[in-house]
């Protein structure tokens, strides 16, 4: 097994899933911030499942959901011929539901935190509800964004019960690195796994250390 | 898993041994059930009282190596007894095979389980880096020359349970499990299995090893004996094991 | 003339306004906290669901509104901040250079939000609100954030824009001195409901209001600056003189002056040895009790009023009645822009 082809592998899971948790999380989290629905509690404790559920739950019912007999897996077969399971895809959905929370409580937070009176003021100097959105709250919600980011892309790098799940350990394109060291571990390679650990935690550590200065030198401009 | 933990954990804090203190066996989880029903017996007929924690063998050999307080360690490979025995953990001579496993092709929806390797999408075997049942399906993959066409295909799972739960919801087309799993009365219903011929794979012998750590017990010896009897035999095979030599 | 027509109810509370507004100068506002000013300038601005006589969005409506926390964008510099509402202008562009100007924020165009002074912001607020061309201004207690001393320096800025924007402005204030100075026509709020409306000077002269008795009781008259003497200056308010402390520009455009009913006193004779500097002539013109103890008496000075807070007891003791000459003591006067 390569040293560094599974810890390629998930840094690019850990992105992809990130850049696709800001893109959905952030209107869903902007709704829960401005919303009086009598939906919001039940809306919120649907997105914090993931913190409760053991990776090992979440992951069994994915392999049913997303298998070719499952309602989504299904659907997938009849699109591309292929299944959702065992692929790069699948584990994207799987670390999207995963890290959900990760992702949408901290930028729900900070949107909470915008004064109201901001975003009427914005309104009241002609911005439509979409415009003061991207002009106004988006700007001044910069740190739950990045604590969104850095909470999804770190979840997700270190995901393995999900992943062992429906994964299918199949190198270089399921098999990630936290899959691989528990195999090395497994079967007695006690050195490739401390190689691949220490690859991974410094690999990690590099990453969130650039994120905070990013948010440091962002904030202080 | 958890209960090794369990065991564990009131292991150290119970400090020292109390008299009644029932023998501890570590079981492999394919041989959990099976090893359920002899323990019944075992007690039965000796009045002994067995504790058993199941896990991978893999698990349990690295709690064994770090000083877990087992007496009998039942693996589900011959290698990890082995290196018990070289590194002086386990009493030296003690190390014999209680039962072999026997490698299945299982497939929910496929008429012919040899044709469903070459035409499913997915073929689920065990890891074979780490699980003996993964390394003899390899193993008769690459002896029948299969090899090439199927390794494109193969989904890895972490042991034959895992290979079962792919194949049963259908999304591996067909998996190499043990036969011992479809003996469960939880087996799911399948269209077809087929034996792999033993001859054409590494041998799963599963063995057994006595473990020094609490000294030779009297009790330890006498689960060996009990092992290697009729009775038990009987009780092993039925759950789709071969037998033990 | 506009149009206030706003119906909402929120709890306990109802608002039911329906009045109309001159489409220039400053229209203030007046009520005690909970009277729903607040409510009704935010139903004006389209801040409010439900209720309102139009249903279009707050953006839609050309309305520049100030709160009463400036809220300026921290992320924008005050440039950035005025910019915002112009460039989502749909109407005519107001030209900024003269609104810089009239709030005096030439110098802070680079500065962020946070480094500026309350009064520095507020500026910046009204600037951005006003750049937004909008066709009315509302302000919700916009100096209520300020100590007294910013106040007082940001008074002035108001008053230009009294003076010199051509853009009504509705003006929410709690505070009968602000209103008095810078307003041109007045709404009393009571309980959700219009109590009075009409033009500034004649309603604070009228008795029979209950909200504006003890403290914000009170008239305002114009009257010019004509000369000066001992440090005090004599105005002429068409139907007499008074005298204020300070030195006004004489000749100069009328000022307005305040003169609080609790500074006015009445008597039958002209006194003779007195440290009250203005006594005029008057007549009763209508006496109306407020509560036990204190009446606000109606005095005619030619063609204006002046309003003076007795009490029921002197009432009696003079036998003061509507139609009798009197003389007014006015005690102190302030001076309004």
């Amino acid at each position: 097994m390569s040293l560094y082809g599974p810890l390629w592998l998930s840094a690019q899971l850990a992105f992809v899933t990130m850049v696709v948790l800001i893109l959905i999380g952030t209107p869903l989290a902007w709704w829960l911030s401005q919303t009086s629905s009598r939906w919001k509690p039940v809306a919120q404790a649907v997105v914090a499942m993931p913190i409760v559920l053991p990776p090992t739950v979440l992951g069994f019912y994915l392999l049913i959901l997303l298998g070719p007999d499952g309602t989504v897996g299904r659907w997938w077969v009849e699109l591309t011929g292929s299944t959702l399971t065992f692929s790069f895809t699948g584990l994207v959905i799987a670390s999207c539901i995963y890290s959900l929370p990760f992702a949408v409580q901290p930028i729900q937070n900070s949107f909470e935190a915008l004064p109201r009176q901001t975003l009427e003021r914005a309104w009241t100097l002609g911005a439509s509800r979409l415009d003061a959105f991207f002009s106004v709250a988006v700007p001044l919600s910069f740190r739950g964004f990045v604590s969104g980011m850095v909470l999804a892309f770190a979840h997700t790098l270190g995901e393995f019960g999900v992943v062992l799940m429906v994964g299918g350990n199949i190198p270089g394109e399921t098999r990630v690195v936290s899959i691989a060291i528990y195999d090395h571990v497994e079967s007695l390679n006690y050195a490739a796994a401390h190689r691949m650990s220490l690859l991974l935690l410094g690999f990690a550590f590099a990453v969130l250390l650039g994120m905070y200065i990013f948010n440091r030198k962002w904030s202080t401009r | 898993m958890h209960r090794t933990l369990v065991l564990l954990l009131i292991a150290f804090l119970a400090g020292p041994v109390v008299a009644e203190d029932p023998l501890r066996v570590a079981v492999a989880s394919n041989f959990s059930r099976t090893f359920e029903q002899l323990a019944v017996r075992f007690s039965e007929e000796t009045g002994i009282v067995v504790d058993s924690a199941t896990g991978s063998t893999g698990k349990l050999y690295a709690q064994i190596v770090n000083g877990a307080p087992f007496d009998v360690f039942l693996a589900a490979d011959a290698d990890r007894p082995a290196l018990l025995e070289a590194s002086g953990k386990a009493v030296p001579g003690s190390r014999f095979t209680y039962a072999t496993g026997r490698l299945v092709l299982w497939s929910r929806d496929a008429d012919d389980c040899v044709e469903a390797l070459h035409a499913s999408k997915w073929v689920a075997l065990a890891n074979p880096d780490t699980a003996p049942y993964g390394r003899a399906a390899r193993d008769f993959l690459q002896h029948a020359n299969h090899w090439q066409d199927v390794s494109g295909r193969v989904a890895y799972a972490e042991n034959v349970m895992q290979v079962l739960q792919f194949a049963a919801s259908g999304n591996a087309g067909v998996g190499f499990v043990a036969e011992s799993l479809l003996n469960s009365p939880y087996a799911p219903t399948g269209s077809c299995t087929w034996h792999v011929p033993p001859e054409t794979h590494s041998p799963l012998e599963q063995q057994a090893v006595l473990l020094t750590s609490n000294g030779e017990d009297e009790r330890a010896i006498r689960l060996f004996e009990f092992l290697q009897s009729d009775a038990a035999i009987s009780i092993i095979s039925k759950n789709g094991y071969g037998e033990s030599r | 003339m506009i149009r206030l027509r706003h119906k909402l109810s929120k709890g306990d509370f109802v608002l039911d306004v329906d009045t109309e507004i001159p489409d220039a100068g400053i229209t203030g506002i007046f009520g005690e906290s909970g009277s729903g000013k607040t409510t009704l300038l935010r139903c004006i601005a389209g801040l409010e669901r439900g209720g309102n006589s139009e249903d279009l969005p707050a953006h839609k409506r050309n309305v520049g509104y100030v709160f009463q926390e400036p809220g300026l964008f921290p992320h924008l510099t005050v440039r950035g901040n005025i910019d915002y509402g112009a460039r989502r202008a749909t109407t005519r562009r107001v030209d900024g250079a003269p609104v810089i100007d009239m709030l005096g924020i030439g110098d802070l165009l680079d500065r962020r939000p946070a480094s500026l002074s309350g009064g520095e912001a507020q500026r910046v607020a009204i600037a951005a609100a006003l750049l937004r061309s909008p066709d009315l201004v509302l302000m919700d207690e916009p100096l209520a954030s300020l100590d007294r001393k910013r106040r007082d320096e940001l008074l002035p800025y108001f008053d230009r824009l009294h003076d010199e924007l051509s853009v009504p402005v509705i003006y929410v204030s709690h505070d009968i001195d602000e209103i008095s100075r810078l307003c041109d026509h007045l709404v009393l709020l009571d309980k959700g409901l219009v109590a009075a409306s009409g033009d500034l000077f004649d309603v604070v002269s009228r008795v029979n209001v209950p909200m504006l008795s003890g403290r914000n009781a009170g008239v305002v008259l114009w009257a010019t600056p004509v000369d000066h003497e001992d440090g005090l200056t004599r105005f002429d308010f068409g139907d007499g003189d008074i005298w204020a402390p300070g030195e006004f520009e004489t000749g100069r455009s009328p000022m307005r002056l305040r003169i609080s009913a609790r500074d006015v006193s009445i008597v039958r004779e002209r006194p003779q040895q007195t440290t009250i500097l203005n006594v005029l002539r008057a007549v009763v013109e209508e006496i109306h009790t407020v509560d036990r103890a204190v009446a606000l008496v109606r005095l005619g000075v030619g063609n204006q009023s002046l309003l003076a807070q007795v009490t029921n007891r002197s009432v009696s003791r003079l036998e003061l009645q509507s139609g009798e000459r009197v003389f007014a003591q006015v005690k102190s006067v302030t001076v309004r822009h």
